[in-house]
């Protein structure tokens, strides 16, 4: 008989909503997670959209660490020389479905794995789960330095890198074009501080993503989201764009918080941690085999992240495969089967639920961005002079508007214009 | 505000004698090593003026970018996973 009926690998978002729910349904569950405390390993940029935890745990921002609810999103595009936002403050993100948070991974991830701590399950914390015991072919347990665990199944919530999808044959290496690194910021600053910069009040925050010159026109871009009392800034870029890329990444992170929309945002902040991490953002061109015989891959693993652009996922996924998985594991329980004859039935509750309709929706989004240059180089120009066009007064002889921006569209190529603007219709 | 001292306010406990990545540089291509150098959020890879490769552990952030970019090279690159209670701990992230 096994040690456990689930072995949970990773106590992230998606391992610890796991495990929460099949304890709760009355699994034996051990989670071993990596970092000296849940969350230690991990990164966000980062929000939160809140209503898959939502539905795990209704209510659930009232007492867990959030930092700010975002009620302002900011889209910028930049140059080096110029900056042109779009700012949009709203109440109508109230509702919890609705919501979403700023939230910092080293708190938040404590906390849900203490819900999952507290239903039930045992938590090996830091632990390493180093290899996939094999019985006859099958996964049967993990091995922890010298000790063997077993389990009925094993499921893999151990991050983007997860080097045990990998050896269970589930998942290829990762492609540097189906990944993004990221490197991020975390500036303390007064809380009044950043309610008077950011236009916010108390427990509000705001996302604020940059496009163009943050990335040097790779694909790519920045981000500042509020916390409580401190700021994310930080930068992300394509691995297969920045291998040809004659800048170092530190260097053009640095270059972006310096620069002159950046610089007074952070003024007087205290840098108190710098992070990277890996995003997957291959979308379903890099979806792995999700189940085999007593075993499952979820979340970042799973590589379940979606960016387009404007709204950058993640945490939603991984917290519903997480819940989706337990499902799936709960009815092997009870079917005494953990066979991939009845675990493939995550993948078919993931191509039922927003997970997978959502990769699918937007298949094309990855190849559009990555094939898309445009967007990071020139469209912030022609932005950048169609505003100057309007803005600048000078003396020198005024002319219509459109005859200053028409010139300006031209050169960008209007058959461009329209066919970008197009394909970006059916991908985003 | 460059890389290092930026790096300076994280905490991490280095495991001695024990990297977590070894790099063997001889097995690289030109075009590769360079891009190491550049990919580095932490900019732990960099070259001597004779263009030698120099790598330092202490300090990963253990992203997996550089496991990424070497992959395609069989054997340069051995990436793990830190031992439990060792490498960057996050106390925000």
């Amino acid at each position: 008989m096994a040690d456990y009926d689930a072995i949970v690998v990773g106590a992230g978002l998606a391992g610890s909503t796991a495990a929460y729910c099949m304890a709760k349904a009355g699994l034996s569950v051990l989670v071993i997670e990596r970092g000296n405390t849940a969350g230690a390993k991990n990164v966000t940029g980062g929000r939160l959209y809140a209503h898959s935890l939502e539905d795990v745990f209704p209510g659930f921002a009232d007492e867990a660490p959030v930092e700010r609810k975002i009620v302002r999103e900011r889209v910028s595009m930049m140059t080096d020389d110029s900056c042109f936002t779009a700012d949009f403050h709203s109440s109508r993100f109230n509702e919890p479905h609705s919501a979403s948070y700023t939230v910092l991974r080293a708190e938040f991830d404590a906390w849900l794995a203490a819900k999952a701590e507290e239903a039930g399950c045992d938590v090996v914390c830091p632990g390493n789960a180093d290899e996939l015991i094999l019985d006859n072919g099958k996964v049967a347990g993990i091995r922890s330095g010298e000790d063997e665990l077993t389990s009925d199944v094993v499921l893999l919530a151990d991050g983007v890198n997860s080097l045990l999808g990998q050896k269970a044959g589930l998942k290829k290496e990762l492609a540097p074009n189906h990944v993004a690194v990221g490197c991020k910021e975390v500036v303390e600053l007064p809380r009044g501080v950043i309610n008077d910069r950011f236009g916010l009040n108390d427990a509000e925050g705001m996302a604020h993503l940059f496009a163009g010159a943050p990335s040097n026109g790779m694909v790519g871009g920045g981000f500042l989201y509020t916390n409580k009392e401190s700021v994310c800034v930080g930068l992300v870029v394509t691995v297969s764009d920045l291998v040809k890329s004659s800048a170092r990444l530190p260097d053009l992170m640095e270059k972006f918080r310096e620069s002159a929309p950046l610089k007074p945002l952070l003024a007087g902040g205290k840098l108190v941690e710098y992070s990277a991490h890996l995003v997957p953002e291959g979308g379903l061109h890099m979806l792995p085999t999700l189940s085999d015989d007593h075993v499952l891959l979820l979340g970042d693993a799973a590589g379940l992240c979606l960016n387009l652009g404007y709204t950058v996922r993640g945490m939603d996924y991984a917290v519903a495969s997480g819940q989706l998985a337990a499902q799936t594991v709960i009815e092997a329980r009870e079917k005494a089967d953990y066979s991939n004859a009845v675990l493939k039935g995550y993948k078919d509750r993931l191509e039922q639920s927003f997970v997978l309709k959502d990769m699918r929706t937007h298949k094309n989004a990855p190849e559009f961005i990555e094939h898309t240059s445009r967007m990071f180089n020139e469209y912030p120009e022609l932005v950048a002079d169609v505003f100057t066009q309007m803005f600048k007064v000078d003396g020198s002889p005024s002319r219509l508007f459109l005859k200053k921006a028409l010139p300006l569209v031209s050169r960008a190529g209007i058959f461009n214009l329209i066919k970008d603007g197009f394909k970006a219709t059916r991908a985003l | 505000m460059n890389v290092e001292q930026k790096l300076s306010v994280d905490k991490f406990a280095v495991d001695e004698g024990n990297p977590h990545i070894v790099l063997h540089p001889e097995k690289f291509d030109e075009a590769t090593l360079k891009a190491l150098t550049v990919i580095c959020p932490a900019g732990l890879y960099t070259r001597d003026e004779s263009g030698r490769m120099a790598f330092e552990v202490a300090g990963c952030l253990e992203c997996g970018t550089c496991r990424v970019v070497a992959a395609h090279i069989p054997g340069a690159l051995e990436w793990n996973y830190p031992r439990a209670s060792f490498g960057v701990q996050f106390r925000y992230g």
